[in-house]
C-alpha cells in the first residue's frame, strides 16, 4: 500500500498522482472495452492481437442489438418496476421512520433495533419460500411479484429515521400550535425538510431495483416480463456468439445507472454519511 | 452494525430526556405517555405488513420446511434434522459448494477491504482530482452486475485482452475461466473490481472525520507516514472498517451473478456457490 507518500516532498507527489491516474485508467478499462467491442464488426471481436478500434466503427450495432431482443420492452419493464418500487419504498419508509422517530409506543427502541437487525437476513434464506408463495397466489410473471417483495426493508426506515431525528422539534411545535394535524405536519413540515435524505433513499432504491438480477430471474424470466439485467441474460442465451451486439446491449443497460451515478454522486456520498454507515 | 447501533444509542439518549421535559413534565406513568394506538399502527403497518408477508413469513417457512420431507407430489412428513444431515453427508456436491462459497468469501472480503482502505487513504492524500477518481472507482458498484460480468468474460476469454497483455510480458496465459484452479481467483478479482468502491466511500467518509490536529501533532513528534497510518488512521477508522467487514461478509455469501454469468458454476462445480446451487436446484 502506498499510503501518505504524497505528503513527502520531491518526486513523491508526482509518482503518487501518476500511479493514481494509471490505476483509475485500469479501472475504467472494462467499460472502455465494452464500448470498443460494441462498435466493432462481429468478425473482429476475437481478433488477436486485440485492437481498441475495429476496421470500421459500427454504430449500427446499437439499433441492431436493440431490435434483436425486445430491448425497449426490457427498458420499459425496468423503468416501471423501479419507479413504482421506489415510490412504494419512499411512502412506507417515511411513515415508519416517522413512527420510530417521533411517536411513542411500547418498546420502541428495542423494536427498532430488531427491525434493523433483519437487514442481515440473507436473500437466499427467503427466496425459495417466497417463490412458492408467489406461485401459490398466481403472481409469477407479474409486475407485483417483481415489485412488492423487495419494497419492505428496514434500510429506508433506518436512513430516514436518522435524518428525522436531526430535525429540530420547534418546527413541528409551531405547526401544531397553528392547528396542523400529525399527518399534515409529517407531509408539509418534516418531509420537505428531509428532502436530501429522501433523495438519497430514492436513488439507492431505484438503482437497487434496476440492477437486481436473482429475483427477477426467478419470477420474471420471460421476454414480456424481463427487466434489463434479465433481458441481457436472455440475449446472452440466444445470441451467445454475437459479442458485439451483446456489448452494445450491455452498454445500453449500464447507461441509466451510470448517468444517475455521475450526476447525483453528491447525494450518494451524502447518503453514506447520513445513514451513519460511514462511522462518525 | 456496531458503529450504527452505538450511534442510535447516542441519538436516543440525547433526544429522550428532552422529550420527557417537553411533553411529560407532569410525571405521569410511562404507559400513558404513548401515542394513540391507531396513530402508531397507521404509520407502522404499511411497512410492517409488507415486511411480515415478504420477509418474516418466508423466513419462518424456510425454517419449518427444512424439518420436513416436502416433495411436490405426495405426503409431507416431519423428518427432523434429516435434511441437514443428508445435505452435508449424502449430497455429493453440497459440501464442495459450501467450501467454494467459503473460498470466495475468504478471498474476496480481505481483498475488498485492503483495496478500499488503501485507495481511500491514497485519495485522501494530496491527489488532485480526487472526486473524479472516487467516481471512477465506485461506478462499477452502481452499474448492472450482469453487464459488468459479461465484459469480464470477454476480457478473460482465451485470446482475449488479458492473454494479450500477459503475452507482452512473456507470461504464459492460462484459460482463466476454464481452469478449476483459476476460475475462482478470476471471479474474486472481478468482484473486487466491481465491489470495493462502496467500502471505499464508507472509509472516505470516515477519514474526513479524523481531526487534522492528530496528524499535525504526530508530524511534530516526527512520526513517519507509515507510523501515522498504523497509529492514527487505522485505529480511528476501526468502526467503519468493522461495519464494512460485516456488510461485505453478508453480501459476499450471497454471490450469485458472477458464477452465473462468468462460469455457469464450472468447470465441474469449482465455482458453484450456495446461491447458484440453490438457483439450479430450486427453480
Amino acid at each position: 500500500m502506498k499510503i501518505d507518500h504524497a505528503s513527502t516532498r520531491g518526486l513523491g507527489p508526482f509518482v503518487s498522482q501518476t500511479g493514481m491516474i494509471l490505476l483509475a485508467a485500469l479501472w475504467l478499462f472494462p467499460f472502455l472495452w465494452m464500448l470498443s467491442t460494441a462498435l466493432k464488426p462481429n468478425a473482429e471481436v476475437f481478433q488477436f492481437p486485440p485492437r481498441l478500434f475495429g476496421s470500421s466503427v459500427e454504430w449500427s450495432n446499437f439499433p441492431a442489438a436493440w431490435n434483436f431482443v425486445p430491448f425497449g420492452r426490457f427498458m420499459f419493464n425496468g423503468l416501471l418496476v423501479s419507479v413504482i418500487g421506489t415510490l412504494l419504498v419512499l411512502f412506507t419508509s417515511i411513515l415508519s421512520a416517522y413512527a420510530f422517530a417521533r411517536l411513542h409506543f411500547w418498546r420502541r427502541e428495542q423494536l427498532f433495533l430488531i427491525y434493523l437487525g433483519t437487514l442481515m437476513i440473507p436473500q437466499e434464506v427467503t427466496v425459495v419460500p417466497l417463490f412458492l408463495l408467489m406461485k401459490s397466489i398466481g403472481w409469477v410473471n407479474t409486475y407485483q411479484a417483481l415489485i412488492l417483495p423487495l419494497a419492505f426493508t428496514a434500510f429506508g426506515t433506518f436512513l430516514l429515521r436518522q435524518f428525522f431525528l436531526s430535525i429540530p422539534r420547534d418546527f413541528e411545535e409551531a405547526a401544531r400550535i397553528d392547528g396542523a394535524t400529525r399527518w399534515q405536519i409529517l407531509w408539509n413540515v418534516i418531509v420537505p425538510m428531509a428532502k436530501p435524505a429522501i433523495a438519497v433513499l430514492a436513488l439507492f432504491t431505484f438503482i437497487g431495483y434496476w440492477n437486481n438480477f436473482l429475483w427477477p430471474l426467478i419470477v420474471g424470466n420471460t421476454r414480456e416480463m424481463a427487466t434489463v439485467p434479465v433481458g441481457l441474460n436472455l440475449f446472452n442465451g440466444q445470441h451467445g456468439t454475437e459479442w458485439n451486439y451483446m456489448m452494445a446491449a450491455s452498454t445500453i443497460s449500464i447507461l441509466p445507472t451510470a448517468i444517475l451515478t455521475v450526476t447525483l454522486q453528491k447525494y450518494i456520498i451524502e447518503g453514506i454519511s447520513i445513514s451513519g454507515f460511514g462511522g462518525r | 452494525m456496531a458503529s450504527s447501533s452505538s450511534k442510535d444509542g447516542r441519538l436516543c439518549s440525547s433526544t429522550l430526556p428532552a422529550e420527557r421535559n417537553n411533553r411529560h413534565a407532569k410525571g405521569k406513568k410511562a404507559s400513558s405517555d404513548y401515542s394513540k394506538t391507531s396513530t402508531v399502527l397507521a404509520h407502522l403497518l404499511p411497512n410492517g405488513l409488507g415486511f411480515l408477508g415478504f420477509t418474516l413469513l418466508p423466513l419462518l417457512a424456510s425454517l419449518v420446511l427444512s424439518f420436513f420431507s416436502w416433495p411436490v407430489l405426495g405426503q409431507h412428513k416431519f423428518i427432523g434434522l434429516d435434511n441437514y444431515i443428508r445435505l452435508f453427508t449424502k449430497d455429493p456436491v453440497f459440501f464442495s459448494v459450501f467450501l467454494n462459497t467459503f473460498y470466495f468469501v475468504v478471498g474476496y472480503v480481505p481483498l475488498n477491504l485492503i483495496f478500499a482502505v488503501g485507495i481511500a487513504v491514497w485519495l485522501n492524500s494530496n491527489i488532485r482530482g480526487g472526486k473524479i477518481f472516487r467516481l471512477i472507482f465506485f461506478l462499477p458498484v452502481f452499474t448492472p452486475m450482469v453487464a459488468n460480468a459479461l465484459v469480464w468474460r470477454l476480457l478473460l476469454t482465451p485470446h482475449g485482452v488479458l492473454d494479450y497483455v500477459l503475452a507482452l510480458f512473456h507470461v504464459p496465459s492460462p484459460n482463466w475461466l476454464g481452469s478449476e484452479h483459476l476460475a475462482m481467483p478470476a471471479m474474486i478479482l472481478m468482484s473486487t473490481w466491481q465491489g470495493f468502491g462502496y467500502n471505499m466511500l464508507v472509509f472516505s467518509a470516515g477519514l474526513r472525520s479524523i481531526p487534522p490536529p492528530l496528524y499535525e501533532a504526530a508530524a511534530i513528534d516526527g512520526a513517519k507516514p507509515w507510523t501515522r497510518f498504523w497509529k492514527i488512521t487505522l485505529p480511528m477508522l476501526t468502526p467503519s472498517i468493522f461495519f464494512g467487514t460485516v456488510m461485505t461478509f453478508i453480501t459476499s455469501f450471497q454471490v450469485f451473478v458472477q458464477p452465473y454469468v462468468l462460469t455457469a458454476g464450472g468447470p465441474g462445480v469449482s465455482t458453484t456457490t450456495v446461491v447458484y446451487y440453490l438457483y439450479n436446484n430450486g427453480f
